[in-house]
């Protein structure tokens, strides 16, 4: 039996956590100084808005760690001894390990501004964000937000469920437009102005204005414009968190580097979800990704290979979700911003679309959709197997996983792609009864 | 226009709740006369005397003079071993209507459509004024709410609800001036009846559902399958449940709640209910028939083929009430897994409950006896099963607890038919909540909003489907879901157990 300790108990710390106990009897041993409990970092938005407390982001009930024979321990680890194979806590506490697991996730950027460190600026990544942002937008009259991706989305969204006015500053020339295509990254401008979001594209922050007080004032623009509010976020990232490893043995880049089987360069000692950086990803996928579902493939495949079966990670096909106040949004395989060829559907009522990516051969590449809804298992096998855009557009309805009752728009998208590829039509789906009734 | 709605919301709920003590109570000769039989009024009178023309100034003072009245003459007769002469009529309530004066019994159609007016005008108000807003999920501020998080203001509408219904069930004449209102309407529907209190409940039940029903497909009104479900229960409610007993009553039929059906309804085998029906002709024996084809071919062929959900949130009463006037509360379940463990001993505690008292009571009718090994049916097991299961558990603790245990709790820990259901859909049936793949990212909304209290998260994180007696199908965790990971679905029996592969 060894001592198995994880650094960080996220996705990816937990996962692995779990799926060792279901394969050995290791002593497992979970740290974090942030929370006693695994709770959904993706859920933080949810408590601020009223949906949920706390507890309900514990995806499990507190008891499951003690019957499953994990220990979580609580604290800082402010050094790693790694010769000595020893993790040393802030209060003088030290635990040593057989094998060492590094989960320690991301930290927020910040890119040097002026005044971004005065009180009522910060990012939003933990729990003890989660607190600050509560206090820092008591009795505020406008709050700026800076950086077009998704934590700035939900930020943007958690300040108007409180009726805060938000002034939301992007660089780009639309929202995620370095993700998003056009017409999805359009289609979200428009929805947040349609939910008030004062929304200023191409627009960069300059420096944050004291109060004289530390305190932030204002926000000045690369218009040379000044911007009153109490309260900023800035949303321009993560990276992993490796300041721990800074000066020590451990092979870092931007983050921990890990080979195929999640190893780093020193003895049993991995690295997985945010903080991991692989050497070499496979294609079409990043040495980063910081994403939940990544997290978690690398939690269950680490702990193969701990458990004694060595096995590489294999990501698969991409997949992510995300939802933009009321649109949803999913998207498998790969999308880039900019591509060769693509087929595009979008409803009149402009919040719900569809993108297929191919390439010469007509293969499918990777899908985008907002508003509806699609089957996953369905769409990865499609990309997987090289199915072409003509194959997808007939069979389009398996891969629909709207609600029951929900409007189709099989019909509406097959005709428009019948009418753009002459030569290789696809029959249109026929409506069923109940269908024609209710619509 | 939100405070508008529910300010006049408030006022109409305050009036009905002053009304109750709204009256003066004066029994005069002559009603005692025409009220009490003959036989009784020799005996009663001297006892009554004493309240006779006397004004009371409230109602529960006046129902107790009446009942302390009548409990003394039968203590008198049984001591004197008369027993023939005791009392079993239950005149406490009649009387106290003939009794009843005061502003309800000189308008009553004018109070009626004031306060009715008021509440349902400020209700469907109130919901109407978020439409504008871009439809989609809102929960905002939930459990900052001093109403949707079991603060001070759930714990008076709990105290108010229990409370109404200990009177509405135990204490009729207490609540006279609230029956008296109603009347307008059960003359309306039917020239010659008179409000019950059960006429009052249906009526407030009817009320809150359709309302309520509003609030809620204004609430959900992104999703076609939420809205279709609702009205489905609003129609239910409204001409099943509520108008068309109403109807065959006036045309000389037995009263008959079509959708409703054993266990559920508990007394449908009672001998006095068969022999109301088996006595009605052609249309009683078709009644008769229906429910019992009801539950002994519509559930289980239903069920297979859609679910419970066919019955528990598209058509049954109680599911109605907690899809509507109960969805501000629908967090507020045990998510647990020793909840869950309480209720699957419960619910099946009263499925075998039902099911013993149901036999016995139909081996009486069969045989003509009144006992069943020895003991008295009626003593033993129907009194109970009514007192404790039909009225505290489904009423008293199924409603009055919603701001403190959920919408579901008698669905989920106590209705012996939803136990039934759930036997089927979970091991002979095609439905299944559908888990999208690896989408989950584990935030809890779906479990946090499952009114039965079903950790839905637990299964959609591993790539599993849901599958559950207790679901309901309501479709809320799919509503919710913010990476669109539910679906609930009827398919191929085949692969519903089987886990997907994107996540060990
Ligand atoms: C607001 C928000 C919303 C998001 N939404 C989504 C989403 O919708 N979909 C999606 O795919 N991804 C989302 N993400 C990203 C996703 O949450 C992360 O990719 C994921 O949580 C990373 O998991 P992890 O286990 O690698 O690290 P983390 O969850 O960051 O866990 C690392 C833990 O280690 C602890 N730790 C680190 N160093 C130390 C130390 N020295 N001593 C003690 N403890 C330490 C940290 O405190 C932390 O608790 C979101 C992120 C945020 C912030
Ligand atoms: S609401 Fe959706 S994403 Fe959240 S835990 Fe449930 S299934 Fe997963
Ligand atoms: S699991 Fe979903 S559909 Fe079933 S009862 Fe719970 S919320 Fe409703």
């Amino acid at each position: 039996m060894k001592h198995i300790v994880i650094l960080g108990n996220g996705i990816a710390g937990i996962t692995a956590a779990r799926h060792i106990r279901k394969l050995s009897d290791h002593k497992i041993t979970v740290i974090s100084g942030e929370s006693e409990h695994f709770f959904s970092r993706t859920a933080l938005m949810y408590i601020y808005m009223g949906h949920m407390k706390y507890e309900h982001t514990k995806p499990y009930e507190d008891w499951f760690w003690r019957k499953n024979n994990i220990d979580l321990k609580m604290g800082w680890v402010e050094q790693v001894d790694f010769d000595r194979r020893e993790l040393q806590f802030n209060n003088g506490e030290a635990i040593n390990y057989d094998q060492l697991i590094l989960a320690t996730g991301s930290n927020s950027n910040k890119f040097g501004w002026k005044g971004q460190d005065l009180k009522g600026v910060q990012g939003l990544y933990s729990l003890q964000d989660l607190e600050l942002m509560e206090q820092n937008t008591q009795n505020i009259e406008r709050a700026v937000i800076v950086g077009g991706g998704l934590i700035g989305v939900e930020m943007a969204e958690m300040l108007h469920s409180r009726n805060i006015p938000v002034t939301y500053l992007i660089r780009e020339s639309h929202f995620w437009d370095i993700v998003l295509p056009d017409e999805e990254a359009s289609m979200i401008d428009r929805h947040l102005r349609e939910h008030h979001i004062d929304l200023r594209t191409n627009t960069e922050l300059l420096e944050i204005i004291d109060d004289g007080e530390g305190k932030v004032k204002a926000v000045k623009t690369n218009d040379n414009e000044t911007i009153p509010c109490q309260f900023v976020g800035l949303t321009v990232g993560v990276h992993p968190n490796i300041n721990l490893f800074k000066y020590s043995t451990l092979e870092i880049d931007k983050g921990i580097l890990v080979d195929e089987l999640l190893k780093t360069n020193l003895p049993d000692v991995y690295a997985i979800g945010d903080c991991a950086q692989l050497k070499s990803p496979s294609q079409y996928r990043k040495s980063i990704e910081a994403v939940w579902y990544v997290g978690r493939k690398m939690g269950e495949t680490v702990a193969k290979t701990i458990c004694g079966t060595p096995t590489v990670y294999n990501p698969g096909v991409w997949f992510n979700s995300a939802k933009f106040f009321d649109i949803e949004y999913q998207t498998y395989g790969s999308v880039p911003p900019y591509h060769s060829s693509s087929f595009y559907w979008e409803h009149a009522d402009g919040k719900k679309a569809m993108r297929i990516v191919f390439n010469e051969n007509y293969e499918v590449e990777g899908v985008n959709f907002m508003g509806l809804r699609q089957r996953h298992e369905v769409w990865d096998r499609w990309i997987r197997d090289g199915k072409t855009l003509q194959y997808v557009m007939e069979h389009l309805t398996d891969a629909h996983f709207d609600p029951e009752l929900f409007r189709r728009h099989e019909q509406e998208i097959q005709s428009k792609y019948n009418g753009a590829f002459p030569d290789h039509q696809v029959t249109i789906r026929k409506k069923g009864f109940l269908e024609k009734i209710l619509n | 226009m939100k405070n508008l709605g529910l300010t006049f919301f408030l006022v109409g709920l305050g009036l009905f709740l002053s009304l109750f003590f709204m009256s003066d109570y004066q029994l005069s000769n002559e009603d005692f006369k025409s009220i009490v039989k003959q036989e009784h009024q020799e005996s009663l009178l001297p006892e009554i005397a004493n309240i006779l023309e006397k004004p009371f100034s409230n109602a529960i003072s006046f129902a107790n003079a009446i009942d302390h009245a009548v409990n003394t003459v039968n203590e008198q007769m049984r001591a004197t071993q008369q027993w023939d002469q005791v009392i079993y009529d239950n005149y406490t309530a009649s009387l106290t209507r003939a009794a009843t004066k005061g502003i309800i019994t000189e308008h009553p159609t004018t109070l009626f459509l004031l306060i009715f007016g008021l509440v349902i005008g400020g209700g469907v108000i109130f919901s109407l004024a978020g439409k504008n807003s871009p439809p989609g999920i809102k929960n905002n501020g939930i459990f900052f709410n001093a109403l949707n998080n079991r603060g001070w203001i759930g714990i008076l509408v709990g105290t108010i609800l229990i409370a109404f219904y200990i009177l509405l069930y135990f204490y009729d004449a207490h609540i006279m001036n609230w029956i008296i209102l109603v009347d307008p309407l059960q003359k309306w529907i039917n020239p010659s009846a008179t409000s019950s209190q059960w006429f009052l409940y249906g009526f407030l039940y009817t009320i809150a559902v359709t309302v309520m029903g509003v609030r809620f497909i204004m609430k959900y009104r992104h999703s076609k399958y939420q809205i279709v479900r609702t009205i489905s229960v609003m129609f239910f409610q409204l001409a099943l449940a509520f108008l068309l007993p109403e109807i065959l009553v006036r045309l000389n039929q037995p009263y008959f709640d079509f959708k409703n059906m054993w266990p559920l309804d508990y007394d449908f085998f009672d001998a006095w209910h068969i022999n109301m029906l088996t006595s009605a002709g052609g249309i009683g024996i078709f009644m008769f028939a229906w429910g019992i084809t009801l539950f002994m071919v519509g559930v289980p062929v239903l069920v297979y083929f859609f679910g419970k959900r066919w019955y528990c949130s598209w058509v049954c009463g109680c599911g109605g009430l907690a899809e509507t006037a109960g969805d501000p509360f629908r967090q507020l379940s045990d998510k647990s897994l020793r909840a869950w463990k309480i209720e699957r001993y419960l619910i099946h505690g009263v499925l075998v409950f039902a099911i013993v008292m149901t036999g016995a009571v139909l081996y009486n009718f069969i045989s003509s006896t009144n006992t069943i090994f020895g003991l008295d049916t009626y003593t033993y097991l129907r009194k109970p099963y009514g007192f404790m299961i039909g009225s505290i558990f489904s009423g008293v603790v199924g409603t009055g607890f919603y701001p403190l245990m959920g919408n579901r709790v008698w669905c989920r820990f106590g209705c012996p038919l939803a136990a039934y259901l759930g036997f089927i859909q979970r091991f002979k049936s095609r439905f299944r909540i559908t888990t999208n793949g690896g989408q989950c990212i584990s935030c809890g909304n779906c479990s946090t909003y499952c009114e039965m209290g079903i950790d839905v998260r637990w299964y959609a994180q591993r790539g599993q489907n849901i599958i559950r007696s207790s679901c309901v199908g309501c479709g809320v965790c799919s509503s919710v879901c913010p990476r669109g990971v539910l679906n609930l679905e009827n398919r191929d029996e085949e692969g519903r157990f089987v886990k997907n592969s994107f996540i060990e």
